[in-house]
Formats: structure tokens, C-alpha cells, sequence
């Protein structure tokens, strides 16, 4: 993107207090440091019993990547909230060890994403210098957004299909999965369009009985591009993101308007869309039997939820150890015995190997995480940015409730990474950008109310 | 705006705290029933992938060891092939997609190294780096297993050999066996074809005889009406009359002596010669207090006590309160006939209890758990009596009875004599199907005045037909071979 700052940017200042916040996140994120770093080395004397070869470029790299981000945090947001930083330095922390202790291979790719994420962080913060222009592209972000929700449906060169969702797009050289991109760009148009209508949409001009309904032609556009990125998700089979997408979208609306109503006719919209692929696609058949109950195919189609819940239960409250559970083991098939260990069913080994202790410290991880992001959209004073911190924050949040409740078979389970933990280019990449468009709604938020 | 933020927040701590919940449940409050799951293979996978202990004889000869494996298991279990199919049986063995069976399960945490004592002693182990395993050690010794085995020779049966003295085996071996190798290989269709192919062996290798099946135990089985009629008070002078065949009430069938000989006179007389009509006589005078007197014995109860695995199957009996009904069975039955039918190690069991004097002592084939590392004792088998069957003057009523058998001239058990040691015993030849060769018995102990062994043999179908005298001909000089062999 070689978009520019619009002239109109105001001067940032950094006051104490900003650099306080800065030093405190160079302090949290020392910590954060100290944690991984410990992990990393527990991991490697419980595997061989001697202190990983390369323990002193783990080191460098994620003392150096966590300094570059801070460095640029003090530069461009320094105003922003200091535990965004520290809170995603220990989600991605966490997950880089997991994943050596999965798979090494995988981990050095993730090492690249993770490098490349931190820079994808940085540029937001360098080029996103004013969310006004975000708010003048809105229409552009909808197409956009659409366009790279399609691009996995192109035909066979570009359009990829693995494990039956189709959801990947090839260019080039990279394969990467659009959706990732897409949702940041949907919240774009949502928070802007919503902006623009929320007055129409909250007073209601019809009544239909005790529900004062808004008028029709305002509501039209929003329903078009909610349901065409609904269907489009169901034509990829990508429940997970269909999902997230709903529920964002209902939780934007119902923010914008304050009208409980629009929740009740997302739920109920919700319902009718389950239902209808309830009873059109088998797959989605299959979900909800397996969600019911796993054990008549524990073997089989249940096995995923079945041996999640067994490592579950073996981790117990204290875990057995770093490189010590059997979720994450390879077994001579090359797969390991929990399916898809290193992204859907990461927290299941986090819950085999760090215990209760472990799972729940993930989960808080994420609520003060996601109350950061919040508290950023109650912080600033503008409509537009509010509703576009509370989009990208419900990003986060429902993706770890989808994730993390599917595996624990509180919903069905649905493809979708846990944020910043599981392997995966497209979403760190994608949830870094998140991230730095929060520090930048954190941090204009500060700017606003130092000049107030 | 700000309120309806908040609400959002609101509903996603609830949605959060609702995760929390759910994790709490799977790993604190469900723990434990999920890893007791059938289908959960975790406990086994734990046990199989680490390095277990031996399982060794009473003489220290390995029978069980791990070694280790280039792939996920970790380590191989290996069963020496000297000693792998004579102890297969009762050491079982580990298999990835079988589970595991015999002492190896039993004794599954021990070998793992688990519950082996102190904490320090754990700690300090497991920092010496080497892993903590437990050593088993069998009261089996493969001198008397190897002597029972070659005493059996290629005819199919059991030979059982207890510890008078603690109630242990000391051998037990039943022919066909197998070799545990193949099953306990971590390749799959190795395994599966190993064990397809046992399975579809018609001898049944797979089956251990000596304490997983039933056979009547015939005459072998008057040990037991002789003990019920003394405990009744049936006066040991109590003269029977001289008959071919005893007619049986509520029916017109007769009971008959082997080769349809004339016997009869005292109750030992009737042991020595077995004499069918006059334990028949005698069954049908106990009635209800035969059946009593067999429960006693530990038949058509609960199934012995023990650390095998599987564990003994119950051997069985006439029903109490039946006798009424079914007096022809009860006359059957006093022979060890009929609706009698019990295992091998039940038998060695009743041989037990006249050579300790009334009591039947748990049977157990692990002696001691030790600690791989300096080989200290962590736990022993302590023996105990699983139940009183008579009282001591009966007892050595019987051994008397019994020493006659072997030593009489016209007793039936002569083929077990041995220079130098007096031997007590009884010989049984057990009718099956109508035109089958009947099992072949024969209960002993020795030495008879202060007894080390008790002993129990069955061929099957090693008898022949219409001859009392081939329990004595075909397994009294197996057991003769196996108490040679273990009191020399």
C-alpha cells in the first residue's frame, strides 16, 4: 500500500505519562520474555536433557523482535495501552513453543511469520497514522473485503482447497488465506457504514407490531454484504469464519444502535442460516452429531474431540510437562495422535502439558487482551473509531471462544486458529495488523485527551 | 455507545468465564473418569512408551525385559524365547493393540516404576537420570516349570505344583502354550496376524488350562466326599457292600464301577481301589451336607482368590437345596462326575488343604516387587488362608487314605511312588462324551509327613476307556517326574 498520512494529521506528542506506559511495556514485556524463554528451555531438557544449540538466537530474536515493536510503539503510538504488546508477545510466546514441541519444522516457518507479523505490525503504525481515511475508504474496504473472501473460489491456479474448506488463494509464490485480510476489511466498512446510519437504523420509522423496525432501504446494503459474505463462507465451508463474521457484525450493529432488537434478529437469523445448512450440507450435519456426542465415533469422526478431551483430562490442574503429553506426539503416520494439533486443537495441548493452570492463563490472557481492546473503543471519543475497536476487539475474542470452545466441545467444533497461538502465517500476520490498528485507536484516544 | 461497549465486554467475560468453567470440569472435576475410559489408551500408552522392569523367576531367570525401540513406543518388551512359552501364560504380555494380560498387567504400575516407595528415593532416581522401574519376582522357578513342561511332553493337560508352606505356585504350565513374541509386536498386522492365528489353533494355545477351564474331576474328586463324610461323623469302620453297580433312586439308570468290577467294604477301601458304588452310596446318604461339604472346598462358590490374570474361573458344583429333585446327580457328583466340573488349580488346592491340615491357602504367583536400580525389597506376598475345608484329624484321615493309594498294592496311584520320599495322592480318570477317551487325574503331596508340594495333573483325554486304573497310569508318573524333580 503506498497510501500516505493525509496532510491533516495532527503532531503526535508523547507526555510522561506515555513514555511511562512505553517503559512499563518494555518491563511486561521482559517478563513475557523471561516466561517463553523458560519454556523454551524446559521444553529442550525434557526432550534430550541439554539446553537448546540454539538458545541464544531464540533469545536475540525475541528480545529483538519485542524491543522493534516497542521502539515503534514509542515512535508512532505512544500513547497507545501498554498490555496490548505484552498480552500478544505472550499468546504468540506460548504458541511458538508448542509448536517446537510439535513440530520444529513448522516452527522455524513460524519464526519467519512471527518476524514478518512484527513488521506488518510496525508498517500498520507507520502508514495507519490517521483512522479518518479509513473511514473515507469504507466502501473500498467492502469491496475489497468481498474480493478476498471470493479469491479462494478462483479457479484451480489461484482458488485452493485443503481439508475441504476452500480457503486458500495462491499468488505467486505465497499461499495465504484472504478471509484472514477480509475480516479486518469488513469491520472497516461495517464500523463506517454503521457510523453513517446508526441514527436511522436506532430511531425505527415502521412499526410491525410492538418492534419498530428502521426503514428498508437503509437496511438493504448492510444486509447484502452481510449475507453475501455469509454465503460465500458457506460455499468455501468455512463455518468458523461464517460464524465470526455473523457475530461481530451483530455485536457492531447492536453497539452502533444500542436496540436489543437487532440482537434478537441476528440470533434469529443465526438460527434459520444453522438450521437451513443443518439440513442442506452433511458436513455441517456431521458437526453438530459430533458436538452431541463424540463417543459412537470415537474412533472415527469423534476421534479429534475425543482425544482433545482425553488430554484434557490427563493435563489435570498442574499438566504433565512441556514435550510430556501424547496429544502432541507424532505417531508413525507422520500425523500427530490429537489431529490438527498445532492450530484448531493447540489449547488442547497447552491443557495437556501446562495443566488447568496453563489453559485458564491463556484464556485470561486473552480477556485482558480483549478488555484492552475495549476499553480503547470506550476511551476515544469518535463514533467510527469506538465501533471499529469494538469490531476488531470481538475479531479476537469470539475467534478464541470459537476455537477454544469447539475443542472443549462447549460448541461445535469449527476450523478456526487460535489468535497469535496457533501455526498459521495468514492470521498472525492478519491479528498483528489487528493489533497495531488497536495501539493506533489506543493511542489516538490519549492523543485526543492530552489536547482536550 | 460506551454502554452497549460494555455490554459486549460483559457478554464475552461471561462467554470466557464459561471456558473457564468447561476447562475446570474436563481437567479437575471429569479428570479422572476420562482417563478411566475404555477407549482412552492414555494410562496404557503412558505404561507401554517408558522402560518397564523384568519379570523374573524365583531363581532370578528373566522372562520379561524392555529394550529399546527406534520408534514412538519407545521400548520393545521382550520375552526370552528359552523361557518365553513356558511362563507365557502367567506372565501374559504387552501388546499395543491387545492391551496388556498376565502379571504384566497386574503388575503393570510396579514394573512402570510407580508407587515404589519413598519420595526421596523417587527424586533421587529420577535425577540419576535413569528411569525408575520395579522388578517382579515370580514364586514360579523355571526348574519346576521346565520339569512340569517335559513331564507333559506333547500330551495336552495342566500340571499345577503349590507351596504347602505359603499357599504360592510353583509351577503351573499347560500344554499347548505360545510364544508371546509376535503379540507383543508394535507392528500392527504382525500382532494381529499372530494372534488370528493362535486364535484359530484348535488345541487352543491361548487358553490357560490350569486355572480357565473346566474338566470333571472324577475320582480325584472322592478327596472331597471322603473329608465331607468323616466331618459328617460317617464312621471310618462303616462297611459297604460288594457290588458291580448301584442303582440310582428316581430313575433306572445304575452307577458303575470302571470295567463294571465288583468292589465295595470301607470307606478307604473305597478310596484306594475307587470305588464308585461305594461313593456313590455314600454321596447319596450325605445328600444336602455333600453339597455343603463341597462348597467348603471352595466348588460352586466364588472362584479362588489370586493375582492371575485373567483371574481363575469358579469352578462348579451341585446346587444346594437340589438334592431332593435330583439324587442321581448327588451320587454323580460324589464321584467328581456329573454336575462337578472344576479347574486343574482347584484340585492342587484340595490336595493342599489335606497336606496343610484343613486350610486352602490363597494362591499367588508374584512373591516380591523390588526396586530395579539396588534390587531392595519394596513389597512381598504374604501367605493367607483363603479358607478351612476340615478339621486336622480328618486331614490326616485322608493323608492316610491317601499314602495307601500310592503305597497299597492294589492301589491305584502305586506309578507315583518315590524312592525315598513317601507320596500321598489319588488318581482320577474323568468320563467326558460317550465314546471319548476320559481325562486322566492325579492329586498328590509330598513329603506326606511334613508336606513341601502339593501337585495336581490332568491329562486330557488321556485315559482309556473302561479302566479306573489309567488316572494312575498316564498322570501319576507325570506327577512322580515333577516331585522327583523338584525334591531331589
Amino acid at each position: 500500500m503506498t497510501v500516505t498520512a493525509p496532510a491533516a494529521t495532527r503532531k503526535q506528542r508523547t507526555t510522561p505519562f506515555m513514555r511511562r506506559r512505553r517503559n512499563g511495556e518494555l518491563a511486561l514485556g521482559l517478563h513475557v520474555v523471561a516466561i517463553v524463554v523458560g519454556g523454551y528451555v524446559l521444553l529442550a531438557l525434557s526432550q534430550g536433557s541439554s539446553l537448546p544449540p540454539d538458545l541464544g538466537v531464540f533469545l536475540a530474536e525475541i528480545t529483538g523482535l519485542y524491543v522493534v515493536a516497542n521502539v515503534a510503539m514509542r515512535r508512532f503510538a505512544p500513547g497507545a495501552d501498554g498490555t496490548l504488546l505484552p498480552l500478544v508477545a505472550l499468546l504468540n510466546g506460548l504458541g511458538f513453543v508448542m509448536i517446537t514441541r510439535l513440530d520444529p519444522s513448522q516452527a522455524r516457518v513460524q519464526a519467519v511469520w512471527t518476524t514478518i507479523g512484527v513488521g506488518v505490525f510496525v508498517a500498520t503504525l507507520v502508514v495507519v497514522r490517521d483512522l479518518h481515511w479509513l473511514e473515507r475508504y469504507r466502501y473500498t474496504a467492502a469491496l475489497a473485503g468481498i474480493g478476498f473472501l471470493l479469491l479462494p473460489l478462483a479457479p484451480a491456479p489461484i482458488g485452493l482447497s485443503i481439508n475441504g474448506a476452500r480457503l486458500w488463494a495462491k499468488l505467486g509464490p505465497i499461499s495465504f488465506q484472504p478471509g484472514e485480510v477480509a475480516k479486518v476489511l469488513l469491520v472497516v466498512f461495517f464500523a463506517g457504514y454503521l457510523v453513517d446510519k446508526r441514527e436511522l437504523l436506532s430511531a425505527g420509522s415502521r412499526r410491525i407490531g410492538r418492534l419498530y423496525m428502521p426503514d428498508p432501504k437503509h437496511l438493504g446494503p448492510l444486509l447484502l454484504v452481510w449475507s453475501a459474505s455469509i454465503m460465500v463462507l458457506v460455499f468455501e465451508r468455512d463455518l468458523g469464519s461464517s460464524l465470526l463474521l455473523f457475530s461481530v457484525f451483530s455485536a457492531m450493529l447492536y453497539v452502533a444502535t444500542n436496540r436489543s432488537a437487532y440482537l434478537l434478529g441476528g440470533l434469529v437469523m443465526f438460527s434459520g442460516g444453522t438450521y437451513a445448512a443443518y439440513k442442506m450440507f452433511g458436513h455441517v450435519r456431521t458437526r453438530f452429531q459430533i458436538w452431541w456426542d463424540p463417543w459412537p465415533t470415537a474412533s472415527g469422526k469423534g476421534y479429534q474431540i475425543v482425544q482433545a478431551w482425553y488430554a484434557f483430562a490427563a493435563g489435570h490442574i498442574g499438566g504433565l510437562g512441556l514435550g510430556k503429553g501424547l496429544a502432541g506426539e507424532q505417531l508413525r503416520s507422520g500425523s500427530w495422535r490429537l489431529p490438527e494439533a498445532s492450530t484448531d486443537s493447540i489449547m488442547a495441548v497447552i491443557g495437556e502439558e501446562l495443566g488447568l493452570i496453563g489453559a485458564i492463563a491463556v484464556v485470561i490472557a486473552f480477556m485482558l487482551l480483549l478488555g484492552a481492546g475495549l476499553r480503547a473503543a470506550i476511551d476515544h471519543p469518535r463514533p467510527f473509531e469506538k465501533l471499529f475497536a469494538t469490531g476488531l476487539t470481538t475479531i479476537l475474542g469470539v475467534q478464541a471462544f470459537v476455537i477454544i470452545g469447539g475443542i472443549t466441545r462447549v460448541i461445535p467444533l469449527t476450523g478456526l486458529t487460535l489468535p497469535f497461538v496457533s501455526y498459521g502465517g495468514s492470521s498472525l500476520v492478519a491479528n498483528f495488523a489487528l493489533v497495531g490498528l488497536l495501539a493506533r485507536v489506543s493511542d489516538d484516544a490519549a492523543q485526543r485527551e492530552m489536547r482536550a | 455507545m460506551t454502554i452497549g461497549i460494555r455490554r459486549v465486554g460483559a457478554a464475552i467475560t461471561i462467554l470466557f468465564l464459561g471456558l473457564v468453567l468447561q476447562l475446570t470440569y474436563l481437567q479437575v472435576v471429569h479428570s479422572s473418569k476420562l482417563a478411566d475410559d475404555p477407549h482412552n489408551s492414555r494410562k496404557f500408552l503412558r505404561d507401554i512408551s517408558r522402560a518397564r522392569g523384568e519379570i523374573v523367576t524365583a531363581e532370578g531367570i528373566v522372562l520379561a525385559k524392555s529394550v529399546r525401540s527406534n520408534d514412538e513406543f519407545k521400548y520393545q518388551r521382550v520375552y526370552p524365547p528359552a523361557t518365553a512359552k513356558l511362563f507365557a501364560q502367567v506372565v501374559g504380555f504387552q501388546s499395543i493393540q491387545f492391551g496388556s494380560v498376565g502379571v504384566e498387567a497386574t503388575y503393570s504400575s510396579a514394573l512402570a516404576g510407580r508407587n515404589l516407595g519413598g519420595p526421596g528415593q523417587q527424586i533421587s532416581q529420577a535425577l540419576s537420570g535413569q528411569p525408575v522401574t520395579g522388578t517382579v519376582v515370580l514364586t514360579m522357578s523355571a526348574k519346576a516349570q521346565l520339569a512340569a513342561a517335559s513331564a507333559l511332553g506333547d500330551k495336552r493337560g495342566s500340571v499345577v505344583v503349590l507351596d504347602v508352606g505359603t499357599g504360592g505356585v510353583v509351577a503351573m504350565y499347560s500344554n499347548p502354550s505360545f510364544d508371546p513374541t509376535l503379540l507383543a509386536s508394535h507392528d500392527v498386522k504382525t500382532a494381529q496376524a499372530a494372534r488370528e492365528f493362535l486364535l484359530a489353533v484348535p488345541e487352543q494355545p491361548l487358553l490357560a488350562r490350569a486355572w480357565r477351564e473346566l474338566y470333571p474331576p472324577g475320582s480325584t474328586f472322592k478327596t472331597v466326599t471322603a473329608a465331607t463324610a468323616l466331618e459328617n461323623h460317617v464312621d471310618v469302620a462303616k462297611q459297604f457292600p460288594h457290588i458291580k453297580e448301584l442303582p440310582l433312586p428316581l430313575t433306572t439308570n445304575v452307577l458303575k464301577n470302571f470295567g463294571s468290577e465288583r468292589c465295595g467294604g470301607s470307606l478307604e477301601d473305597g478310596f484306594i481301589q475307587s470305588c464308585n458304588t461305594t461313593y456313590g452310596q455314600v454321596g447319596l446318604d450325605l445328600g444336602e451336607r455333600l453339597a455343603d461339604g463341597i462348597e467348603r472346598f471352595g466348588v460352586n462358590t466364588k472362584a479362588p482368590p489370586s493375582d492371575l490374570d485373567p483371574g481363575i474361573v469358579r469352578s462348579l458344583g451341585p446346587d444346594r437345596g437340589t438334592f431332593k429333585a435330583t439324587q442321581p446327580l448327588f451320587a454323580q457328583a460324589a464321584i467328581g462326575q456329573g454336575p462337578v466340573a472344576v479347574t486343574p488349580i482347584e484340585m492342587a488346592l484340595v490336595a493342599e488343604s489335606v497336606a496343610t491340615g484343613g486350610q486352602m491357602l490363597v494362591p499367588y504367583v508374584v512373591q516380591d516387587v523390588r526396586r530395579s536400580a539396588d534390587n531392595s525389597l519394596v513389597r512381598t506376598t504374604k501367605p493367607r488362608v483363603w479358607r478351612t475345608v476340615m478339621g486336622p484329624d480328618v486331614a490326616a484321615t485322608i493323608t492316610g487314605f491317601m499314602i495307601n493309594v500310592v503305597n497299597a498294592p492294589l492301589g491305584t496311584g502305586t506309578a507315583a511312588q518315590i524312592p525315598g520320599v513317601q507320596v500321598a495322592g489319588k488318581t482320577g480318570t474323568a468320563q467326558t462324551v460317550q465314546g471319548v477317551a476320559p481325562h486322566a487325574w492325579f492329586i498328590a503331596f509330598a513329603p506326606a509327613a511334613a508336606p513341601r508340594y502339593a501337585i495336581a495333573v490332568l491329562v486330557e483325554h488321556g485315559g482309556e476307556l473302561a479302566s479306573e486304573a489309567t488316572g494312575g497310569k498316564v498322570a501319576a508318573p507325570i506327577a512322580r517326574a515333577v516331585l522327583t524333580r523338584l525334591l531331589s
